[in-house]
């Protein structure tokens, strides 16, 4: 049970079983749509940005534990940044739970805060596309509004 | 083969391109694997046939009544499992071929996973083409068979061009090789087939009505234990079926049961299972699912009754 922990942390399950920001949002201006076809995750990422800033986060669809809290924490960790800074979050976060895969060079490195928690999931090779469905479709709503993206 | 995929690709180009045209009618069920889904789909788009899909009902039965209605002389092909992956549905294949030959349509039978629980008899069945995997059965992965009718195969244009499926070649005119040759351009993975062949040889070694008896003891078993299992929802309850459970614990995803099963020693397939249709149809996402072998015992069962318990210990 010990690396399930690692895995499951209590912030993961909390957040999986009460998704924050999980609805569409009114006064959103930027939404884009994640889909794994591979295991049928699906998500909607929606942002309201005002003069380059994130000023609210949320999002609808189903997945599991880890792609649900991976979602949940992500709305409230990109309020109040910029478009830039929701980005490199993207790109440290992607870093973590994938060390090694290709990440655009130059791209600053970011404190992760409570993100931490999904250290473990380097561990589950498998569940890595879980934790970033909803950092690519929010990767997606910045650079590419109205597009949907896959993880395949 | 390839596998069953490629075996499928391969009637639908040869087969389709010959005797299938704008107009005509392709049928499949609901309970396809993409694999006997898509192929016939893009046979559609470039013939202008239809696909017409058999529904069916709540336990995960194909509506033989509705199959019925369908049938007119328009339909070319019927292409079916014959246990389905998701669900473990046996289908009344015999039935299904017996009323596609009264209007004159082909029947063709994804055997994939019926081909390592049940006793195939092609002849028996009565059906044109049957395809099925090599991994199913213990082989290699990237091996597989289609069986066929000669008399349609070698009414059939060939599927690849190459060496080896030719008689003669010159740039006026080629001419092709028999069967099976026809359809094997190019180099095999010949390790893959002889691994293949080791696989067969052992399934022929063993006692296959005795391994078919236990793994029905231990569908039983298991679909006792689940059902007993608080939050447990079985999907697909056909009154015939193989040693295949499929199930949903509470509003748990299947990928988080699958992974604490996994730490447990137990290993199950989580997902749509290559079978959208059937999801969409319940209405869920996804399932779990246990796929039960002869190798299995009743203990494992215990096992994974007692990994559910953690599962919901941890999602409660």
């Amino acid at each position: 049970m010990s690396e399930l922990r690692d895995l499951y942390q209590e912030v993961i399950l909390d957040h999986g079983r009460r998704p924050r920001n999980f609805k569409v949002l009114d006064g959103a201006n930027r939404k884009a749509e994640g889909y794994n076809p591979l295991c049928g995750d699906r998500f909607t990422v929606y942002l309201e940005v005002e003069d380059g800033v994130v000023k609210s986060a949320s999002f609808q669809g189903s997945g599991c534990a880890i792609s649900t809290a991976s979602a949940s924490m992500m709305t409230e960790m990109v309020k109040g940044r910029t478009e830039q800074g929701a980005q490199a979050l993207f790109h440290t976060f992607h870093e973590m739970v994938a060390p090694g895969a290709a990440t655009p060079s130059g791209q600053p490195k970011v404190d992760l805060g409570k993100l931490a928690v999904f250290t473990g999931v380097t561990e589950y090779p498998t569940r890595v596309k879980c934790a970033t469905l909803a950092w690519h479709t929010l990767n997606s709503a910045i650079e590419a509004p109205g597009a949907t993206v896959s993880t395949e | 083969m390839r596998g069953t995929t490629e075996a499928i690709n391969l009637v639908a180009f040869s087969f389709g391109n010959r005797f299938v045209g704008a107009g005509d009618e392709i049928v499949i069920s609901v309970l396809e694997h993409h694999s006997n889904i898509v192929p016939w789909q893009m046979l559609c788009e470039r013939s202008g046939a239809h696909l017409r899909v058999i529904p069916m009902n709540d336990a995960g039965e194909l509506r033989l009544d509705v199959y019925q209605e369908m049938l007119n002389p328009r339909v070319k092909l019927v292409a079916v499992n014959h246990v389905s992956n998701a669900l473990g549905t046996i289908n009344p294949v015999v039935e299904i071929t017996r009323l596609a030959h009264q209007v004159g349509a082909k029947v063709l039978l994804d055997g994939a996973q019926a081909a390592p629980h049940l006793r195939v008899d092609v002849q028996a069945i009565g059906c044109d083409f049957y395809a099925l995997s090599g991994h199913k059965l213990f082989g290699p992965t990237g091996s597989g068979i289609l069986w066929g009718r000669s008399e349609l195969l070698d009414a059939m244009p060939p599927y690849q061009g190459g060496g080896d499926m030719i008689r003669s070649v010159t740039f006026e005119k080629s001419t092709y090789a028999d069967l099976p040759a026809k359809f094997e351009a190019g180099t095999p993975d010949i390790g893959c087939g002889i691994g293949f062949g080791a696989a067969i040889d052992y399934l022929e070694s063993i006692d296959f009505d005795a391994a078919s008896a236990w793994e029905m003891d231990l569908l039983r078993y298991a679909t006792v234990r689940l059902s007993e299992v608080p939050g447990v929802k079985l999907v697909g309850t056909a009154a015939q079926k193989a040693s295949v459970v499929s199930f949903l614990l509470d509003g748990i995803h299947p990928h988080d049961i699958g992974t604490i099963l996994d730490s447990e020693g137990i290993a199950i397939r989580t997902g749509h299972h290559c079978a959208q249709p059937v999801m969409e149809r319940f209405g869920i996402p996804a399932t779990a699912r246990a796929s039960l072998a002869f190798y299995n015992t009743p203990a494992e069962i215990d096992t994974l009754v007692r990994g559910l318990a953690k599962v919901r210990e941890l999602f409660g």
